[in-house]
């Protein structure tokens, strides 16, 4: 284990250290164990990698397998926002691809990357339900479907201004 | 006494703006000293009337919408806490031509009640099924749901009753029911609204299926993309555990049945079975070999009852009505109901319940209205991302298991994507193909590598190259028979139909614009 370094490190270690014991008893427990500490980090730190290993009694190859194989977990920070847009069939119809090219514009980046200020990440999605109300989006918590060009970017500025 | 007013907090409608329409409502309500009690109920499932305010006046509910919160004030106004007529008014709920011509069964409470009130649901027949079930022997549960005729409404459509009997008889010290909800077919919303609008009736039927195989523990896999329906089920578990519907010695009845409700992480093939078994078991979603089936070794090697939200959510009613009543829908051999949804390019998308045996045609134009944008609807698909593409000249195949595969198409969970004549299909074709390339979990050759050699050929033919139609005919009929899972072996169903139906699109030089901006 790497030593501790400050006191961000520690109460990051003992945060882990608490969803750890909360899970112990659970079957199948490594996917809440990680939803839980993404919840907490807003993505999964390296360094709980080894740990969760630890307590599973598995290796870390096997967490990092679980880790990578699921689109919602990240290993890397955030951007600020997160934006969400469905790439599905539905979407599609109704103009989810323009929409798609719209944000990759005002944003300056690609899906799966993020605006170069940070301020926001662009993500795909493959379906959010909305299906009979397209094109539909995801920003940070919240879903919004109708959306077109302009709404999406009365949306990326009210993020922008809060 | 204060007037209710109904406002959904289903996932669609507060995408539209439900919670400042309610906030809105209760805003001027207090401004005007008019006593009202908002309730959040789940959605009718008109999406196109989203938000869809209800107020309760006499026995009717009377609908208005869409209403934005701007639109409050002047409902006031005219008095809408009594029915008066506005611009938004459309009528009774329940009088509306879209919701009075279906067959709710399963989404009878859906939209009704407030989905957490255990009491709204008990006095709408809730749990009556779980009552009678705890009176019959084991077998005779596993019994009323085979004469009901219920079929899986995930998209397989293999017999519940058979499902139920094998887990029923297998011995093992441990066994489990499985609910798929992992809902990751796009197009498909009616899980959602189950989840989010009566959940109770959900955690009904996995208890009914645990004391009809001897079951005691249970697992709902709800997709991550769900976080109010995890939300909303998290809740009804506990209410349903506190008023001993859940736990132990359910009912005074000495049964247990322990429930827990898992969060899925975005990965599209954990909706079949044995992925989700191996990620209910903290693995990654890669698809196991079948045999063994999932009802003699799933979860943890233990007998597994696997089915979809929709299956187990039709079994309270059959049990409380009877499998006679239930049987009594439908046509050949697919009984009962099925909720379609619509969405897509369709003017009033939404929920139709209704028996099997309902023609595509019926749902397009009675109920969709035709296109949103006006323009011809060129092309529907129905079943998922891997379902067939249909042309105009199929819109009469009636909804029934048999005749969609008589057409080389899939039912599956009963979503209908609507396209009008601005849809390029090849684009479509190669979506399907780089989907699969994204989602596909590795494990099989045909779909692993095939996917992104279907990519590469619909590139071609985009291209000019006439010789990559043969070839792409090819690795589709091998992805088809020798994939291990569906996800590669029903890919090849949007491309091949959509090259066989819309050939044009297919043809040299048929678009200039190279296909781009797809994910991945």
């Amino acid at each position: 284990m790497e030593p501790v370094l400050n006191t961000q490190n520690t109460q990051e270690s003992v945060a882990i250290d608490r969803i750890l014991e909360n899970h112990c008893q659970q079957a199948g427990a490594l996917l809440p164990i990680l939803h839980a500490i993404q919840d907490a980090f807003g993505h999964i730190p390296d360094s709980a990698v080894a740990r969760i290993a630890g307590a599973l009694n598995q290796s870390c190859a096997e967490i990092h397998g679980v880790i990578s194989f699921y689109q919602h977990f990240r290993s890397e920070p955030a951007a600020r926002h997160t934006v969400h847009v469905c790439q599905a069939e539905a979407c599609q119809a109704r103009g989810g691809r323009e929409l798609t090219a719209h944000a990759e514009r005002v944003l300056g980046c690609k899906l799966h990357e993020h605006s170069p200020d940070r301020a926001f990440g662009l993500e795909a999605v493959h379906c959010l339900g909305l299906c009979a109300s397209g094109p539909a989006i995801q920003l940070d918590d919240r879903q919004h479907a109708r959306v077109d060009p302009a709404r999406l970017d009365q949306l990326l500025h009210q993020a922008r201004e809060a | 006494m204060p007037i209710r007013i109904f406002v959904p907090l289903d996932s669609a409608a507060r995408a539209v703006g439900a919670d400042e329409t309610a906030a809105a409502i209760q805003q001027e309500a207090a401004r005007r000293g008019e006593p009202v009690e908002l309730v959040r109920n789940g959605s009718r499932g008109m999406f196109w009337l989203e938000p869809l305010v209800e107020v309760q006046t006499g026995a009717a509910r009377i609908a208005y919408g869409p209403v934005g919160a701007g639109d409050v004030a002047s409902l006031f106004d005219a008095g809408f806490l009594h029915g008066g007529a506005h611009e938004l008014a459309q009528g009774p709920t329940e009088e509306l031509p879209y919701l009075r011509d279906q067959q709710r069964l399963t989404f009878a409470r859906v939209g009704v009640i407030a989905p957490l009130s255990l009491a709204e649901y008990q006095a709408q027949h809730g749990y009556a099924g779980l009552r009678r079930a705890l009176t019959l022997p084991p077998e005779a549960i596993v019994d009323e749901v085979s004469a009901a005729g219920l079929r899986g409404r995930g998209g397989a459509a293999f017999p519940t009753g058979i499902k139920w009997r094998t887990v029923a008889q297998a011995e093992a010290d441990q066994k489990y029911i499985l609910c798929n909800a992992d809902e990751g077919d796009s197009g498909t919303f009616s899980d959602r609204m189950v989840m989010e609008g009566d959940p109770f009736m959900l955690l009904e039927g996995m208890t009914i299926a645990a004391i009809a195989v001897g079951a005691t523990r249970g697992y709902i896999y709800v997709r991550s993309e769900y976080p109010q329906a995890l939300a909303i089920l998290r809740e009804a578990a506990t209410l349903a555990a506190r008023a001993g519907l859940l736990g132990d010695d359910i009912l005074g009845s000495g049964r247990s049945f322990h429930l827990e409700v898992r969060q899925a992480a975005g990965s599209y093939v954990c909706g079949e079975e044995t992925a989700m078994m191996e990620s209910l078991e903290g693995k990654r979603g890669i698809v196991r070999a079948k045999p063994p089936l999932p009802a003699l070794s799933g979860l943890y090697g233990k007998p597994s009852v696997v089915n979809n939200v929709i299956s187990l959510a039709s079994v309270p009613r059959i049990l409380a009505n009877g499998a006679t009543a239930y049987a009594a829908h439908g046509s050949g051999r697919s009984r009962g109901t099925l909720p379609i949804q619509l969405g897509g390019n369709i003017r009033r998308g939404g929920l139709v319940e209704r028996a099997f045996g309902v023609t595509l045609r019926e749902l397009l134009y009675d109920y969709g209205g035709g296109s949103a944008s006006g323009r011809p609807i060129r092309a529907v698909q129905v079943g998922g991302p891997l379902g067939a593409y249909l042309t105009e000249a199929q819109f009469d195949l009636p909804l029934d298991y048999e005749a969609f595969a008589a057409a080389d198409a899939v039912l599956g969970h009963g979503g209908v994507v609507v396209f009008d004549d601005t849809v390029d299909m090849l684009q479509q074709a190669r979506h399907a193909m780089a989907f699969c390339a994204a989602e596909s979990c590795g494990k099989c050759t045909p779909c692993r590598i095939g996917s992104t050699r279907g990519v590469e050929l619909i590139d071609q033919l985009r291209a000019g190259e006439a010789t990559a139609a043969p070839r792409l005919r090819e690795l589709c009929a091998i992805m088809r028979k020798a994939s291990m899972c569906a996800m590669g072996g029903m890919t090849p169903y949007p491309v091949l139909s959509a090259l066989d139906h819309f050939p044009e699109d297919f043809a040299t030089g048929a678009c200039p614009a190279v296909a781009q901006g797809e994910a991945r």
